[in-house]
């Protein structure tokens, strides 16, 4: 992801939210597409879609920092978002996220060393009737523990 | 031979998935003529992953199975959990709304007509527009995301605005921990939802939709589309809906991870590009919504509820329930809990019953402690309020709300301070920042709490006068009802805030 987001031209960064210039209401659409294809919202952005969609850039700046999905910073190469709310606290999801966080010497937000795993919070993926959960790269994992946490981080850091 | 292996994400998140590979594995092997259904949950969440094989004479369930018991199960050699039907988790039920859920294969729309879906939107198509509107008010159906609004007179107020274009948005944020029935019908019977949508676009003239659906649920997403697509594909969405000469149509967008954005005006703002900043009321979305047109905003729940309302009649619906609450009550039973999952039915159960009857009290096998009900906005019960009725006025007399029917358990190792602790963080974390007593008050929360937990005295009084702050001045829900939890736990566990320091010391 790192190399595919440095900095695209402003034509590539056209030609990723062109097709959605139809839609009502296109802005989150195309930060989704930008950020489905950079791992990012590019620097670049901002201007382009100011321009497109007759806005001040100050507003669209606005959009993207308003949202916890859009980043404008690269992640490592997997995404580890560890659920923080009520019913995984319920379950002992606090102990393990600060198991988690201490194994791979992170903290909230934080990359490991090696540019293996981002670690960031979520709150709530419905999971709530097998806690604590977690989401790795978009695949769900319920009902964890250290010892299932460990099995996960040992595939992505291998 | 039918093999059902769910796909669902809680199904999948406990292992489903390599079920189903080493299955179809081992039937190739074997040379067995048999099909592998994935089929939606049942909601029976801790017998996930929850196979059922189909010989010929119903569905024999097993379950939690892992890969290493697939050989017995296709011996036939591996105990069962009788028939699915028959479990009393799920016999008990009634299911209205989730009846297709975890029986059909989600994206089979004949597999759906066949289980009585889109009987409803047929019987709608001959119905006028007031009639349409005059069913769901007769149901007595409320709005299940949480504020429980009569559904048939929000119709009502943009069946009859005029405007050149109307909108149904499905509020698909769920957001509040505990609750998961929109995931689960979303991922188990998508078509359910897609044909409540299109009742409601006839019912107020509207001719598109959207659905505003959690960038948490990735799963829920891509069935939706799939849905999406194949009802267009099939006449039930688009230009000419099942032949009746009128137009629905109706598309997928995802969230961006802000909690607020569940609030319905700060979901439109979301819809239309901006910052999911909450607009103040009037105007209502109802006549002023997506784009500034009439829109109704409809929580999944209730819009896919509306099925089989036109199915079965509204007398049908409305002869469930308890008092002005009608129909059911799509329970979720989450947390520390032993039967964890989805549990449909009229309302009227207590909280005890739910908790400790149906829920079977806590995983962990120690005394239940506190239930937090209707989200992070929802107060903390106490054992003592257990023989609180499942019911929207009930709740609201014993200082609780239902909000979306989740119920969180904890058990007593929960340290109630800390959890009135992290209802501000979190207030902080998502409020959208219009009201400072929501946006400062909770940061203040926070801070007043660490220092009732270093022992300051005043601190307590100092927390009920911001919590009557941010009650009294917020402009929705997030800073309004965050008091909630937080009185409910400093009155109901005053152990917690009171010992803290001698703990400490
Ligand atoms: C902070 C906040 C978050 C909310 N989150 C949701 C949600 O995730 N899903 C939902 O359906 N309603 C949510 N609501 C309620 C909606 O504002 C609105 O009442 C609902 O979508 C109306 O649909 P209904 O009448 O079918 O319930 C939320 C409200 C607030 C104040
Ligand atoms: S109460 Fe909080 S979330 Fe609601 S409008 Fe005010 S600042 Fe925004
Ligand atoms: S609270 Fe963690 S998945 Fe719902």
């Amino acid at each position: 992801m790192l190399d595919r987001a440095q900095a695209p031209s402003t034509e590539e960064i056209r030609e990723v939210v062109m097709p959605l210039a139809g839609l009502e209401g296109p802005l989150l659409p195309m930060l989704h597409a930008l950020q489905d294809t950079y791992g990012l919202i590019p620097e670049g952005a901002v201007p382009v879609l100011a321009d497109l969609l007759n806005l001040g850039r100050a507003e669209v700046h606005g959009v993207i920092s308003f949202y916890h999905d859009f980043r404008d910073h690269p992640t490592g190469r997997h995404v580890l978002k560890i659920c923080r709310a009520e019913a995984c606290q319920s379950m002992g999801g606090n102990a393990l996220a600060a198991a988690t966080l201490k194994k791979l010497g992170v903290d909230w937000h934080g990359t490991t060393a090696d540019g293996a795993v981002t670690v960031e919070p979520i709150y709530c993926l419905g999971l709530c009737a097998c806690a604590p959960a977690a989401m790795l790269d978009g695949r769900v994992v319920g009902r964890l523990d250290e010892d299932r946490m460990g099995k996960l981080l040992a595939e992505v850091r291998a | 031979m039918k093999i059902y292996v769910p796909m669902d994400s809680a199904a999948t998140a406990l292992g489903a998935d390599e079920v189903a590979e080493v299955l179809a594995r081992e039937i190739a092997a074997r040379g067995i003529d048999a099909q592998i259904i994935r089929n939606g949950t049942r909601g029976m969440i801790w017998l996930e992953p929850l196979v059922e094989i189909d010989r010929g004479d119903g569905r024999i369930g097993y379950g939690p199975v892992t890969p290493a018991d697939v050989p017995a199960i296709l011996d036939g050699s591996a105990e069962s959990l009788g028939r699915v039907e028959e479990i009393p988790f799920f016999a008990n039920q009634t299911r209205l709304t989730f009846a297709r859920c975890g029986v059909i294969d989600p994206l089979d729309l004949d597999d759906y007509a066949a289980h009585g879906g889109l009987a409803g939107l047929t019987r709608a198509i001959a119905m006028s527009s007031a009639e349409i509107v005059q069913e769901v008010a007769d149901s007595g159906l409320r709005g299940r995301g949480g504020a429980g609004f009569p559904t048939g007179i929000k119709w009502k107020t943009v069946a009859e605005a005029a405007a050149d274009q109307k909108y149904i948005v499905c509020n698909a944020d769920e957001g509040d921990s505990g609750t998961f029935a929109d995931r689960m019908i979303m991922e188990g019977d998508p078509f359910t939802l897609i044909e409540g949508m299109a009742i409601a676009g006839l019912g107020v003239g509207a001719t598109r939709g959207y659905v505003y659906l959690r960038s948490e649920y990735p799963d829920a997403i891509r069935v939706m589309r799939a849905a999406v697509k194949i009802a267009r594909q099939r006449g039930m969405l688009g230009a000419d809906v099942l032949g009746s000469g009128r137009a629905f149509d109706m598309e997928i967008r995802q969230g961006a991870g802000a909690y607020v954005c569940g609030e319905e005006t700060s979901l439109l703002n979301s819809l239309e590009g901006k910052r999911g900043v909450v607009r103040a009321k009037p105007p209502l979305p109802a006549l002023e919504g997506f784009l500034g047109k009439p829109t109704v905003v409809n929580n999944v729940i209730s819009l896919a509820t509306v099925p089989v309302i036109f199915e079965k009649g509204a007398k049908h619906y409305a002869d469930f329930g308890l008092g002005r609450s009608r129909g059911t009550v799509t329970l979720q039973i989450a947390g520390n809990v032993k039967h964890g999952g989805l549990y449909e039915t009229a309302f009227g159960l207590t909280l005890g019953e739910v908790v400790n009857g149906i829920g079977g009290g806590t995983a962990t096998g120690r005394p239940v402690k506190a239930v937090q009900v209707g989200g992070p906005l929802g107060a903390y019960m106490p054992v003592s309020k257990f023989d609180t009725p499942v019911g929207y006025e009930e709740f609201d007399k014993n200082g609780g709300l239902i909000g979306h029917a989740g119920l969180v358990v904890f058990d007593d190792s929960a340290d109630m301070l800390q959890m009135a602790r992290f209802a501000m963080e979190f207030c902080a974390v998502e409020s959208c920042g219009k009201c400072t007593p929501c946006r400062i008050g909770a940061v203040r929360g926070v801070e007043t709490i660490d220092r009732i937990a270093a022992g300051d005295p005043g601190a307590a009084d100092l927390l009920t006068d911001l919590c009557e702050t941010m009650k009294d001045g917020s402009l929705c829900a997030l800073g309004g009802f965050t008091p909630f939890p937080v009185m409910s736990a400093l009155t109901q566990f005053p152990d917690d805030f009171a010992c803290q320091k001698e703990a400490a010391e």
